[in-house]
């Protein structure tokens, strides 16, 4: 096996837009028998390209765009969105899910959990979880980041209970935002696009019944590098391509490979397409200038949180088969 | 005294092992024999807290303490000598 060239995750990007837009179309009028797209605007790389994905496939007329803020989204976010939206020339429509979260008690459970790790915790802090531990062999576990205004960030590590009850909290707003895009999808007779990358989708970086559902995955096949390439090539606003990716879920900034991926995201991709390519611990460690452990511990990553994640993906399991269903 | 491994081994075969079919030995690895994810892991360092009485640091989250029966062991003997000075 040879060692890994530095141009591995390179692509025609006119050819891939060109055949996913294709595909795209043949799913939603052969398969899925609908008359246009549903997309979600987050102002990130993913979503922008799925819709001018979406508008090449079936026209600007049949993609309909949703921008879903809620309390802790980054005004950017809506600002891009509304950028891309008037690019591509798509119908949009902009709701504020923060009082359906407010109603359900999200945030209100949310900041339960925040208390029983930091009593003080007021209403106008903010807060995150970082992801700690693992590349190096150690464990990963979960840090609750909060900070008072105007004050210093402080952290501690999050006991089980307070850990899951914040990430069960916070997964209403994926949830509520899905919600939205099938009542406009039943509405116009529309499926829904999910817009996981290759990166999000192979380690489960999403939320079960709520971003991780969908209709159509278009990019779900292309690593984060690759997603990049095509927002250049479809003409995507700059301030959109270069920017670093967050989770615009929590209300301090919080970077996707702060939460849940061991490595910025370049290097994750080129450590997964290894991983997929049964390229040698060695020939990554080389690739990268780490030791050949750390290497290990990035393969060994990368496995566990596939198998952690692999019911996320599956359909809800039967006792016997129902044919003719589910034969 | 507590019998640690034996508390650690029934909470993992009624927690993790539901369905039967796992047995835990004193060495078997939890991690490389997929009895727990990173989650669990976060479960089982809460459980040794609760259970034992111990503030488990940061930077003793690591497999040589946690990863079996018999790490957990020897890691709540180091524990409970230090306790005594604290």
């Amino acid at each position: 096996m040879s060692a890994l060239a530095p141009d591995v995750l390179a692509i025609d990007a006119e050819a891939q837009a060109s055949r996913i837009a294709e595909r795209l179309a043949a799913i939603v009028g052969r398969d899925l028998r609908r008359r246009g797209l549903v997309i979600a605007l987050s102002g990130g790389v993913d979503s922008s390209v799925c819709a001018a994905l979406a508008v090449r496939a079936v026209g600007p007329g049949k993609v309909f765009g949703l921008m879903l803020p809620e309390r802790d989204s980054s005004p950017q976010s809506l600002t891009r969105a509304k950028l891309v939206a008037a690019q591509f020339g798509i119908a949009h429509e902009v709701e504020d899910i923060a009082p359906a979260l407010e109603a359900l008690g999200c945030y209100r459970r949310r900041d339960e959990a925040i208390r029983a790790v930091f009593p003080d915790y007021g209403e106008l802090w903010k807060s995150k979880i970082a992801i700690a531990g693992g590349r190096e062999g150690a464990f990963n576990y979960f840090k609750l980041v909060v900070q008072p205004p105007g004050g210093a960030l402080r952290e501690a590590r999050m006991p089980v209970r307070e850990y899951l009850q914040m990430v069960a909290a916070t997964n209403f707003k994926q949830r509520i935002r899905k919600m939205l895009e099938y009542y406009h999808a039943d509405r116009l007779n529309y499926a829904v696009i999910g817009t996981p990358n290759r990166l999000e989708y192979d380690q489960g970086f999403f939320v079960k019944n709520g971003d991780g559902a969908a209709d159509v995955k278009p990019i779900a096949h292309l690593y984060k590098t690759q997603v990049y390439a095509l927002a250049r090539h479809l003409g995507i606003p700059a301030e959109i391509c270069e920017a670093a990716p967050t989770t615009d879920t929590y209300s301090l900034v919080q970077g996707q490979d702060e939460f849940y991926f061991a490595l910025p995201y370049d290097r994750m991709d080129v450590a997964l397409w290894a991983a997929n390519h049964g390229i040698p611990a060695a020939d990554l460690a080389a690739h990268f200038g780490i030791a050949v452990r750390e290497a290990e511990f990035i393969y060994k990553d990368i496995d566990a949180k596939r198998r952690a994640t692999r019911y996320l993906h599956a359909a809800p399991a039967l006792i016997e088969p129902v044919p003719p269903v589910a034969p | 005294m507590q019998d640690v491994k034996q508390a650690v081994r029934q909470f993992l075969l009624d927690n993790f092992a539901m369905g039967g079919g796992v047995t835990i030995a004193d060495d078997t690895s939890f991690m490389e024999a997929h009895i727990l994810d990173s989650t669990g892991f976060i479960e089982l360092i809460t459980y040794i807290e609760e259970t034992f009485g111990l503030a488990v640091d940061d930077e003793e989250m690591l497999p040589e303490n946690f990863d079996s029966l018999a790490n957990i062991e020897g890691y709540v003997a180091r524990k409970r000598a230090q306790a005594p000075a604290a």
